[in-house]
């Protein structure tokens, strides 16, 4: 399974998590785990997807994810799930 | 599983905190390319650099682009030049021929820069090793990515006064053959005591003979992410809580930089080296080691308290980042570079910090002297006396310690120079002025210390 963090933040509107998936699911991309609120008024959302069955690279992936974003006037970075749990668990 | 908070605390480090892999650098043995040809020699250096480190950028930019994290730097490190020319080189331009070869090399596989341009020469000089030292003026000039690096003492065989000596000179001959430029070769060219073999910062990384044919090591950085959770903490927070928190700060950006180092050896399919646990600044605001001083209750770097506060940064940053990596090596320490880190320049411009508080620091952290301008007129025996001073400190308590001083010909105390990018802008310092001519003119070596014999 190759586990990548897709995170979500920005003001709330309405279609966010619509549109975010609507792109997932075009990409074939297996989303695992979703959590979601809103913090202080920015709507934060993080998924923990599977991109093994994906049907673009990587790059690519981000890219579109990033320009799904900008359409919805969010930040939305994509990182593979490595870097966090280096990061936070010994 | 990971949840949101220690997902937004990552990306918020990296976005508004700094946090970058300061360096993934490749480490690459010539000592395969000595010939008694020089236009061979270069050839066989051009291939073998081209063979191992032509993805060396492409691959650093993807790990950066799937982690998300910024890895600032693609660098190579080289054989001691010295070593590898000294079999061909009968003159100092057959050795400037090499360092454009490096240079050229650089170029082409697109790395930021290329080190190794260097000779170890703490007990003696061989004849190739003193044409190289000779020709560091003309390569510095001639070359843009090459850095250059001369090893003059240790722990183990004293100080090579003799060597020391010389560098003074071609500190002033490089500062002078680059004046066009601010005497920006002298940015590129550093005097070390107990060099690191396996050091990924530059200007002062070579690939150590003890090393083996190519290597990745890794440099992490985040001064801005350790000032950040420093300044969070209630006013008052006593020295316990206060370490512990730099040692967890610490190990998370080291695993950082180890994930990084282990997915780079993987996809070149060279052998990790080690990750060197260095807190380095940059010129960007809040990115700077004299921030997190300031942070740990100094009204500015260079006031009294400075050296116990530096220590302890030090001492936590080792402490948290062993355990996060299973090889920690190269020079690992917080750096203390005045035109890198807008705190230390803040810090010189108000008075609070000269040259001998800064030597004063150098006994506590990494490193030692770096990329200080001082007056163009300063003389070639007070750099070499200041050279001195330094390997005294680094063979004295058996630490890495460096020189990397900036003489701007042209200019004076209270002037700006400004060398651009990371190497930043710095105003000139004020040197001592007495002179040290008879006592760096003796000649010979100083012995090494009574503690250095272990056996």
């Amino acid at each position: 399974m190759n586990r990548t963090v897709i995170t979500v933040v920005g003001k709330d509107t309405v279609g966010i998590i619509a549109a975010v998936c609507t792109y997932l699911a075009e990409n074939n991309v297996n989303i695992l785990d979703i959590n979601q609120s809103i913090l202080q008024d920015f709507f934060t959302m993080m998924m923990i997807v599977d991109i093994n069955n994906s049907n673009v690279p990587f790059s690519e992936l981000r890219d579109g994810l990033t320009a799904v974003g900008k359409s919805k006037g969010v930040d939305i970075k994509c990182q593979k799930e490595e870097i966090f749990n280096q990061m936070h668990r010994i | 599983m990971i949840n949101v908070s220690e997902v937004l605390e990552t990306n918020k480090m990296i976005d508004q905190e700094h946090l970058d892999v300061r360096t993934i650098t490749m480490g690459i043995s010539l000592l395969d390319c000595s010939t008694e040809s020089v236009l061979q020699t270069c050839q066989n250096i051009y291939d073998k650099i081209l063979r191992y480190a032509s993805s060396l950028v492409r691959t650093g930019e993807a790990i950066s682009q799937e982690y998300g994290i910024p890895i600032v730097n693609k660098r190579i490190s080289v054989t001691p030049v010295a070593i590898v020319g000294a079999s061909c080189c009968k003159t100092t331009h057959d050795f400037v021929k090499i360092a454009r070869t490096l240079d050229r090399a650089a170029q082409d596989v697109g790395v930021n820069f290329i080190g190794g341009y260097s000779a170890t020469v703490q007990k003696g000089m061989t004849r190739a090793d003193e044409l190289l030292i000779r020709s560091i003026p003309e390569a510095m000039k001639r070359t843009e990515l090459v850095c250059s690096s001369v090893n003059v003492g240790s722990t183990k065989t004293g100080i090579n006064m003799d060597a020391v000596r010389l560098m003074g000179d071609v500190i002033k001959e490089t500062a002078m053959t680059t004046k066009d430029s601010d005497s920006l070769g002298c940015a590129k060219l550093v005097v070390f005591c107990n060099a690191p073999d396996d050091n990924p910062f530059m200007a002062g990384a070579f690939h150590g003979v003890s090393e083996a044919e190519a290597i990745i090591n890794v440099g992490v950085s985040g001064p801005g992410v350790v000032k950040h959770v420093l300044e969070s903490l209630p006013e008052g927070t006593n020295f316990e809580v206060l370490c512990e928190t730099i040692k967890k700060t610490a190990f998370k950006i080291t695993r950082v930089g180890q994930l990084v180092a282990q997915e780079a050896s993987r996809r070149l399919g060279v052998p990790f080296g080690i990750i060197d646990l260095s807190l380095a600044p940059t010129p960007a605001i809040g990115d700077s080691v004299a921030d997190i001083l300031q942070a740990i209750g100094l009204e500015r770097t260079g006031a009294p308290g400075t050296t116990a506060a530096l220590a302890l940064l030090n001492d936590q940053v080792k402490k948290g980042g062993v355990m996060a990596s299973s090889y920690v090596g190269g020079l690992s320490g917080a750096f203390i570079p005045v035109s890198e880190d807008q705190g230390m320049i803040d810090a010189v411009n108000a008075g609070a910090l000269t040259i001998e508080k800064l030597e004063a620091m150098t006994c506590v952290c990494s490193v030692g002297l770096d990329m200080i301008a001082i007056p163009g007129d300063t003389p070639a025996t007070t750099i070499a006396g200041i050279i001195a001073d330094e390997a005294a400190i680094g063979m004295v308590n058996q630490k890495t310690t460096a020189v990397r001083v900036i003489p701007v010909i042209g200019k004076g105390v209270g002037e700006v120079v400004e060398f651009g990018g990371l190497l930043g802008y710095a105003p000139i310092m004020p040197v001592n002025r007495f002179a040290c001519d008879i006592f760096v003119n003796r000649g010979g070596r100083i012995p090494a210390p009574i503690h250095s014999f272990k056996n």
